[in-house]
């Protein structure tokens, strides 16, 4: 067992690009369903257009990254619209049906193959970040070493604009929330028509959350796109949508950092936890040695979910979390 | 404002809508000298059964005026629709002289008219004061773009003035900074008339102001919607409870199976045949009035 390895993959991962974008996808959910009280489970779908942008810009229209970057952004806008207009003046659970269904039509029409000159079908897209990679301020041996595990210049690179944008989301989202804007999205959580009697049109208040949650699933989807090189439609599962939940109910809906916090400790724990197993494994540790590495990745799956069922149970506010105006049982 | 100064006002506005009223004749559907409120032909049906069919009815500017009725009369439909928190299939009505047919509730509420609900809507997960603060129109921190570059602090300020101020009134401001869900039921009705009164509105609907309250705080609910008339305001309130509707209202409109079936000041109204067989069912002939007989029901599923 190679502790310092075990050790080092935490601490890559706890701050690496996997939980750069599932912080921001969480940041998103969180000014949605966290304050708002909505629920969307098409977080993903928002991840998609984000990063099929960005790919899609470069490689077919042979425009900049930056116009993929406009486009994606817009793209996120116009999603959270079409989503949005039919069900947000009817209750809770039409956004949920509708954006998980939404998320999977458009994983689907990404990886068909009518569209796979375009989209490039189950392959996704490559070779697009390379405008991204020319902004790489680092030079070229600015590597990044822990314990064994190394960070290279472009990887480095990614995490600083990646966590950047963490930050910037984080100052959006807590300049709004200490807002009166901030004031009535919690009140719509709680009791939209109450909210409604006191003179506030719901539906625009909703229609904004939606919207900027969107765009911070965009922005997850640049980074996963850029910091991968690859977008690829397998990546954008419904899986993605409740590991970002998961995430925010770890971290504590309706908290400023969180998201952060939880995407640190989620992927701290969910990469730590399969180098773990497959090294006990290979050091033949009774019982553990039975699965092969295989085997134990699908186990790590399985831990989220029943960890996720514990802190349900036993802390459903999360780590940073109040009790007390907890939004879980609402709507 | 103290209680004690405002009684001898409160009774001189009672007399006044009360003298105002005196000419008006006691029939359904009755026009009044001087109208905010005035609908006509509102309709709404839920399957095949019609729960409000008014066909004119008007409300004194200015009075508090009481909707009673058996269960299931189509007093809280009526309300919804008024406030614009349900559609009806036929009418129009004018407050202010202005159409709200088809007025969304939250601009009904922009436009003067405030409603709380039966079952009351504290936000229990916000603090008191936020509640309060909530209920303030046209504030610019409420935009998104403005909230973003902290453009409301200034604002702040006069809204949480003016909450404060309210909160004193309504003998809440020691409650201030607790979540409103640790608030009794009589407070949460309390604060949420205060937070009604936010929106600074010329007529406020009371969906069963006194349901759930104990009997202490029922005196005290009484002296507010009093003065609520005391300083200007139009008050509509549905009301089981006999008693309450004799104590402070001008008016009483008297609503059974989704129609106006009499109308008339608190004592006589109660006299009236039609609307004492629509509560007993016409087979009693005793009457109500002076007995202190309260007509209090189940205060659910109206």
């Amino acid at each position: 067992m190679d502790w310092s390895y075990i050790f080092a993959v935490m601490v890559t991962s706890a701050f690496g690009l996997q939980a750069i974008v599932f912080g921001l996808a969480a940041i998103g959910i969180n000014v949605q369903f966290g304050y708002t009280g909505l629920l969307n489970f098409g977080q993903a779908a928002f991840m998609a257009v984000g990063g099929y942008a960005v790919a899609v810009t470069v490689v077919e229209l042979n425009m900049s990254f930056w116009w993929g970057v406009v486009f994606g952004l817009i793209g996120a806008v116009i999603l959270a619209l079409l989503l949005g207009v039919p069900t947000l003046r009817l209750r809770a659970d039409y956004l949920a049906i509708v954006t998980i269904a939404a998320a999977e039509i458009i994983r689907l029409i990404l990886r068909s193959v009518t569209f796979k000159d375009f989209f490039g079908g189950s392959d996704g897209k490559q070779a697009f970040a390379d405008g991204f990679f020319a902004m790489n301020f680092l030079p070229p041996d600015a590597d990044l070493r822990i314990g064994p595990a190394v960070v290279n210049e472009s990887q480095l690179f990614t995490y600083i604009v990646g966590w950047s944008l963490v930050a910037l989301a984080c100052l959006v989202v807590w300049l709004l929330v200490r807002s009166p804007w901030g004031r009535v999205v919690k009140g719509i959580r709680e009791d939209e028509d109450a909210v409604r009697s006191l003179g506030k049109n719901v539906f625009v208040y909703k229609m904004q959350a939606l919207v900027l949650g969107g765009l911070f699933g965009a922005l997850a989807g640049f980074i996963t796109a850029v910091g991968a090189q690859n977008v690829n439609p397998d990546s954008f599962k419904t899986d993605a949508t409740f590991f970002a939940y998961a995430i925010l109910i770890l971290g504590g809906a309706a908290r400023v950092f969180g998201p952060v916090l939880g995407t640190v400790i989620f992927w701290a724990l969910f990469q730590g936890t399969d180098v773990f197993l497959r090294q006990a494994i290979d050091a033949g540790v009774p019982i553990v040695s039975l699965m092969d590495g295989t085997q134990a990745a699908v186990l790590r799956v399985m831990l989220v979910g029943l960890g996720l069922m514990l802190l349900m149970i036993y802390r459903p506010q999360g780590i940073l979390g109040d009790r007390r105006e907890l939004a879980l049982d609402a709507r | 404002m103290p209680d004690n100064a405002s009684t001898p006002a409160a009774m001189s506005r009672h007399e006044e809508a009360m003298r105002i009223l005196a000419d008006v004749p006691r029939e359904p559907g009755v026009p009044k000298p001087d109208p905010i409120l005035v609908a006509d032909h509102v309709t709404r049906s839920f399957g095949g059964l019609k729960a409000v069919d008014v066909s004119h009815v008007e409300i004194q500017r200015g009075s508090i005026t009481a909707l009673v009725g058996p269960n299931g009369a189509g007093k809280t439909t009526f309300f919804n629709l008024l406030t614009g928190f349900d559609t009806p299939d036929t009418g129009s009505w004018l407050f202010n002289g202005k159409d709200l047919a088809g007025v969304p509730s939250y601009r009904v509420a922009r436009m003067g008219m405030v409603r709380t609900f039966q079952l009351t809507k504290a936000l229990s997960k916000m603090t008191v004061i936020d509640n309060m603060r909530l209920g303030a129109t046209h504030q610019v921190g409420e935009r998104m773009l403005q909230a973003l570059l902290g453009l409301w602090r200034g604002q702040e300020k006069t809204v949480t003035a003016q909450a404060d101020e309210l909160l004193a009134r309504f003998k809440l401001l020691e409650k201030r900074e607790d979540f409103a869900g640790s608030l009794s039921g009589g407070q949460r009705k309390l604060l949420e008339m205060a937070r009604s009164l936010m929106t600074d509105p010329t007529m406020v609907m009371l969906d069963e102001p006194m349901a759930g309250v104990n009997p202490a705080l029922t005196q005290s609910l009484l002296e507010h919607i009093k003065g609520l008339r005391e300083q200007g305001m139009t008050v509509l309130f549905v009301e089981h409870d006999m008693d309450v509707v004799r104590d402070i209202s001008d008016w009483v409109i008297v609503m059974a199976q989704g129609s106006v079936i009499a109308e008339g000041p608190p004592g006589e109204v109660m006299r009236n045949e039609a609307v004492i067989s629509a509560y007993l069912g016409g087979h009693h002939d005793k009457a109500l009035t002076d007995s202190g007989v309260s007509f209090t029901e189940e205060a659910s599923g109206t």
